[in-house]
């Protein structure tokens, strides 16, 4: 079986972790980081120069690898690792396309459709393969109360 | 005639800067548009003549700013900031927070807005990847506080550098002034921001993938409490990298430059000097020793950026010469009374909203210090903090997200809105009731 791992800064030990107890090769699998640049009135200003690219260059590598290499060494067996470029939900799914399981966790420990967040909504939606959907710690307990049916209305 | 094209010319060169072609640069654009509005009568020379020499020092105060910035980058003060900080959080994300808090706080007052987003932004990524803490909720924080927190000295945003010219205050003046608005907007940062990413700080301590703890992990307190979730003694101890993650020590020199700098803005302003000296002192003290390629210390300075700011300039001063600027005389209202200043603090928020920061102060400045010093700063809060709020206030900050992944993606607006409609207002009201008490207080 050929399992891909999508390995996110959150949650990614538990998709390890479900990621070790299956059988078959496993390939782990980053993304860039969604980094949304919420404020900043910086109306007029040019990129940055060439070594500032540098440096963040080397600081999302650095940071995809060391991520990669804690999960392996969680799993703890030979794994494959891979560095997916381009729009992160999309080459996911590309990624999926030769795999028989995608592992992946979701965002939130509140249970109920809030526990996933847009990206991994669309990756859970539009996955090719198999999903293995764990939550990212302990999961939550309880169910809500299922909501009384509205009563008909009476006749007149 | 003069005020449509002037505003024609304002909002081509505000699109320009959004849409970002290469082949049609803003700074022509907005040049471009100052040229036209001479030609067409609505700038005299000697009114352009004057515009230019009083934006003059405040667009040579930015270069050496900018240039200040990208020397204290190349000497390594960001890197080694994002090892002090993850070594300091001892993994705990909330910790790693306030770490970043601080950080931004002090970058953005001396080093301006710019330095933040640009320079500061991906230290936080890096602290909190090493710190093995989810990073959103840090990266989020240095791009709110670029505009929450530059309130505090005149050299923490353009907007304020701007304003400073047109106000009867000192350096430590404005900084008195300011104190108490800058604190409150950044606790209703802190708070809001914490409450928010509540689910993302509370998981500290997941398994720290080297010992980040400057003391080891073996005494950190909370270790023994976090082993209840079960995932930190696993892992902690296969990090195996317990010597090369001590938090090395900031680099000096940038560090003794920025406060000298610091105190040299101080000086000056009691002297009576032009801020942009101490500035490019500085600057020079900072850079000339790096021994940088001159091309890289001129691209640093971004001169199509103040070529851009002198173009909106002269085109604004061309805007409001006439009835547009009786107009925004008669909206924005005078004196120190607190409903007048969070009139002000409202109408510069909604135009920094449509116009951008910069522009809106350009627009609303000279009413503004026509109704008084108080209205001034109300108005600069409202610029510097109203940003936050939509896209439209922040679009060009897409530069960053642009040079992490030349794509186009769409963002998540409806994370970004919600957090922003979560703090601005409360933002913008708490800090001009501190305005207010602080006008009242020191005067």
């Amino acid at each position: 079986m050929r399992v891909l791992v999508w390995v996110r800064d959150a949650g990614w030990e538990a998709c390890a972790d479900a990621a070790a107890a299956l059988d078959g090769d496993v390939t782990l699998a980053t993304t860039e980081p969604d980094l949304d640049p919420p404020g900043g009135g910086l109306l007029g200003r040019h990129r940055p120069g060439p070594h500032h690219r540098d440096r963040v260059e080397a600081i999302l590598a650095e940071a995809g690898a060391a991520l990669l290499d804690a999960a392996a060494e969680r799993i703890g067996r030979d794994v494959e690792r891979a560095v997916l470029p381009g729009h992160p939900e999309h080459a996911v799914c590309d990624a999926a396309e030769a795999a028989d399981v995608l592992v992946l966790s979701r965002d939130e420990l509140d249970p109920g459709p809030r526990s996933l967040r847009p990206p991994t909504r669309f990756v859970v939606d539009h996955a090719p393969c198999a999903v293995l959907l764990v939550w990212p710690g302990e999961p939550p307990h309880g169910r809500p109360e299922p909501k009384p049916k509205p009563k008909p209305k009476p006749k007149p | 005639v003069i005020e449509v094209v002037a505003f024609a010319a304002l909002v081509t060169a505000l699109v320009a800067a959004v849409v970002r072609d290469p082949r049609v640069p803003e700074a022509a654009v907005a040049l471009a548009g100052a040229l036209l509005l001479v030609a067409l009568g609505g700038l005299d020379w000697t009114a352009t003549r004057d515009e230019a020499r009083s934006l003059g020092p405040t667009l040579a105060l930015l270069a050496a700013l900018l240039v200040l910035g990208d020397g204290c980058e190349r000497a390594g003060l960001f890197d080694a900031l994002a090892e002090r900080m993850a070594a300091a959080s001892g993994g705990h994300a909330r910790r790693l927070l306030a770490l970043v808090f601080a950080a931004a706080c002090a970058i953005t007052a001396v080093l301006g807005l710019d330095a933040t987003v640009v320079l500061l932004t991906p230290a936080a990524f890096a602290a909190a990847s090493r710190a093995r803490v989810p990073y959103s909720p840090h990266v989020y924080a240095t791009n709110h506080l670029a505009n929450s927190a530059s309130l505090l000295l005149p050299v923490s945003n353009l907007t304020n550098l701007l304003a400073f010219g047109a106000l009867g205050l000192s350096f430590a003046h404005f900084a008195a002034l300011m104190a108490l608005p800058w604190a409150v907007a950044i606790a209703i940062e802190w708070i809001v921001i914490g409450r928010h990413f509540g689910v993302a700080l509370a998981q500290r301590g997941l398994t720290p993938h080297k010992r980040v703890t400057k003391s080891g992990a073996g005494d950190e307190p909370a270790g023994g409490g976090e082993a209840a979730r079960g995932d930190r003694g696993g892992t902690a101890a296969g990090g195996g990298e317990a010597g090369g993650a001590r938090g090395s020590a900031l680099p000096r020199w940038p560090v003794a430059v920025l406060a000298l700098t610091l105190a040299g803005f101080l000086a000056a302003s009691a002297a009576g000097v032009d801020l942009a000296w101490p500035a490019a002192a500085g600057a020079a003290a900072l850079v000339l020793p790096q021994r940088p390629r001159i091309r890289d210390v001129v691209y640093a300075a971004d001169l199509p950026l103040l070529v851009f700011v002198l173009g909106l300039g002269l085109i604004v001063h061309a805007l409001v010469a006439g009835s547009v600027g009786d107009t925004i005389a008669d909206v924005l209202p005078s004196g120190d009374g607190l409903l007048a200043l969070l009139g002000a603090t409202a109408v510069a928020a909604v135009l920094a909203n449509l116009l951008n920061n910069v522009p809106a102060l350009l627009v609303l400045l000279p009413a503004a210090a026509a109704a008084g010093d108080p209205i001034v700063l109300a108005v600069l809060i409202g610029v510097n903090v109203g940003p936050n709020l939509t896209y439209t206030g922040s679009l060009a900050t897409l530069l960053w997200r642009r040079v992490l992944r030349e794509r186009g993606a769409e963002p998540l607006l409806g994370e970004f809105l919600r957090l922003g409609l979560l703090t601005v207002p409360a933002t913008l009201a708490g800090a001009t009731v501190a305005l207010w008490l602080a006008v009242r207080a020191i005067g």
